[in-house]
């Protein structure tokens, strides 16, 4: 479980986040909707601890990233905005890289490996070098780096920016699939379609701050048309003119 | 560590498979420094051998005054050309380098020795020239011995002996190596290994820094629990690693190279043997890693990869200050000047070139302070990977 206790993060004069709280529970997909510069990337940076917050914490399952980095970023696994991977490593490399800088090794790093090959799709070019993969193959090998070492909690920042349709749609029923195992994933976009899709939770944010939040069903009942488009909508302009 | 082991590793394979990294490591520096090098020893060597060697050629101008004079410079194997027209010609033809050297002789020469007056011929010659210089001062120090046998003569037809006019007689005794006559010549070989071992890990440190931010790898990288001084490190050892190997190759490189310079002509010995290679290789490695912390600490506050390559170019000039400065005003080992880093290198090498025996103490300065200049550095680049705005 992923909690955020009014985060808060200052860049110079620009207030890039001002109190941010939000939950993202094991079993369920949490959404971080807003849009371009709303805040979204810096507020999962907090959380994945390369950025330190001015203000609140980032609790993962319970510990504060700020304060137990170690044990804290061990229970989650972060694929950044744009993410990019090894050219000159193959896709297997990538992969164990990361678990070797996890501390995994020897038979057990390569079993898990062999499991996200297979669970992500891989196997085709997963001995060949990441040079000439196509968008949605790097995806996949980056979210095979991510989930090396099966951790509980998951942040995607935009990860499907610039995937076709086929890739995807493999790429949502993974994340369904890894819900449904129990984990808590959370992720952001600025694509209303895509987190009416997937979500069971949805943040939307702007300009720093938490606008609403609640099930699709929920906000859908704040606006008469009952369409979540509109909420996305009413929940931005109510900020603007408040 | 074991974090910094795998980064390590991770870096020198990744390197490996990258053509940049490979040519400059293994090629450039190794094979591009001695090449070039033994070229320009052998083009220099050649030079100095035929200003030596070769007959004198001098042209004269109005040779037909003074006979004697001609029959003497024939005598002691100069080629005698006949000049035609006046000192205005001969100056010309010097400056438009038709001739390098042109003996002008008046018509009252003659004259003038036979009543025992100061007879002036010109040696015209442009001394800006450099490949005259060695044919100007042969020509000037025949004139010098051809006007002493006069004044010999002089002296004895009068009764006197010659010796009367030579009260101080200057015997030069030369008592450097042959070894040691190489250096002048070698003291550019210890920029060649410096160079050449810098050249191998630049690609390297370019690579794990802004390569892997340009390519959004580096923000996942920090996403995990690992200490940025562990990856920081390992980084700067997976440079280092690869400018070792550049420096043993490139040291290799000379060692087989300089046997194909012919010093011997010159009465010079090049002391490059495998136990001064190994030394100065020994040498070289406390200075390895301070290269690879400080390309890794400048390429680190790069933004992009071509950035980074333009910035550690220049950084390759660094080193050279101090050993033109060593070069110009002839600096000899001191211990006082070995805290200097790249200073200090280049004149252990010299020394070793030199066959002269290594202070202790001075090898143990050097290392000792380039070391920490080297530790320093690091530390600021580790620093700098802790800093929130790394990420770019």
């Amino acid at each position: 479980m992923i909690v955020l206790e009014s985060l808060a993060k200052r860049f110079g004069a620009v207030d890039a986040v001002r109190g941010v709280d939000l939950t993202a529970a094991d079993g369920r997909i949490t959404g971080l909707l807003g849009p371009n510069g709303a805040g979204k990337s810096t507020t999962l940076r907090l959380l994945y601890g390369v950025l330190r917050p001015d203000r609140g914490r980032a609790l993962i399952d319970g510990l504060d990233v700020a304060r137990e980095p170690v044990a804290a970023l061990g229970r989650l696994g972060a694929l950044p905005h744009n993410a990019g991977i090894y050219p000159q490593l193959t896709a297997r490399e990538n992969v164990r890289y990361f678990g070797r800088l996890r501390g995994l090794d020897g038979t057990d790093l390569e079993r898990r490996i062999d499991a996200l090959v297979e669970l992500l799709e891989i196997g085709e070019y997963a001995d060949r070098r990441a040079k000439g993969f196509s968008q949605g193959q790097r995806l996949k090998v980056a979210l095979a780096r991510t989930l090396v070492h099966a951790p509980q909690n998951l942040v995607l920042d935009e990860p499907s920016n610039g995937l076709d349709v086929p890739a995807t749609r493999s790429f949502r029923q993974l994340i369904l699939r890894l819900r449904d195992a129990g984990h808590a994933v959370l992720f952001s976009s600025h694509v209303m379609q895509e987190v009416a899709a997937l979500c069971d939770d949805i943040v939307i944010i702007s300009d720093g701050r938490v606008v609403a939040h609640g099930t699709p069903a929920e906000l859908m009942r704040t606006v008469a048309s009952g369409s979540l488009e509109d909420a996305f909508v009413a929940a931005l302009e109510r900020v603007t003119t408040a | 560590m074991r974090a910094l082991c795998t980064v390590l590793l991770k870096e020198v394979v990744e390197n490996a498979r990258d053509r940049r990294t490979v040519v400059s490591a293994l090629l450039l520096g190794p094979l591009g420094a001695p090449l070039l090098f033994t070229v320009l020893m052998n083009v220099t060597l050649e030079r100095e051998r035929q200003g030596l060697e070769a007959p004198l050629e001098l042209a004269i101008a109005g040779g037909s005054h003074a006979p004697n004079l001609v029959a003497f410079l024939r005598g002691e194997g100069v080629e005698v050309r006949e000049f035609q027209g006046d000192a205005d010609a001969a100056a010309r033809a010097v400056r438009a380098r038709e001739r390098r050297l042109v003996l002008v002789i008046p018509a009252d020469h003659g004259a003038r020795l036979r009543s025992g007056l100061p007879a002036a011929v010109q040696l015209y010659a442009d001394s800006s020239d450099t490949s005259a210089a060695g044919e100007r001062v042969r020509a000037e120090s025949l004139l010098r011995s051809y006007a002493s046998q006069i004044a010999t003569w002089r002296l004895a037809a009068r009764g006197l002996s010659p010796a009367l006019v030579r009260p101080l007689i200057v015997d030069e005794v030369d008592l450097s190596t042959p070894a040691g006559r190489a250096v002048t010549l070698l003291g550019m070989l210890s920029y060649f290994i410096v160079f050449a071992t810098l050249i191998g890990g630049l690609y390297v440190a370019i690579d794990t820094t802004a390569g892997e931010r340009e390519r959004g790898s580096l923000e996942p990288l920090l996403t995990l629990p690992v200490a940025r001084r562990e990856l920081v490190l390992g980084k700067i050892l997976a440079t280092s690693a690869w400018m070792i190997v550049s420096l043993v190759l490139t040291v290799a490189a000379f060692a087989v190279s300089l046997r194909f310079v012919r010093l011997d002509t010159l009465g010079m010995a090049a002391n490059f043997g495998p136990r001064v290679a190994l030394a100065t290789i020994g040498v070289m490695l406390p200075f390895v890693l301070l290269g690879a912390a400080l390309m890794t600490l400048v390429a680190s506050f790069t933004r992009s990869y071509r950035e980074a390559q333009s910035w550690l170019t220049a950084l390759l000039l660094i080193p050279t200050v101090p050993i033109m400065f060593a070069a110009v005003y002839q600096v000899p080992t001191r211990l006082a000047l070995m805290w200097i880093p790249s200073l200090s290198q280049h004149l252990l090498i010299s020394s070793l070139l030199k066959a002269e025996p290594l202070a202790p103490s001075s090898v143990l300065v050097s290392a000792a302070s380039t070391l920490a200049f080297g530790a320093l550095i690091a530390a600021l680049a580790t620093r700098c990977y802790r800093r929130e705005q790394i990420l770019g």
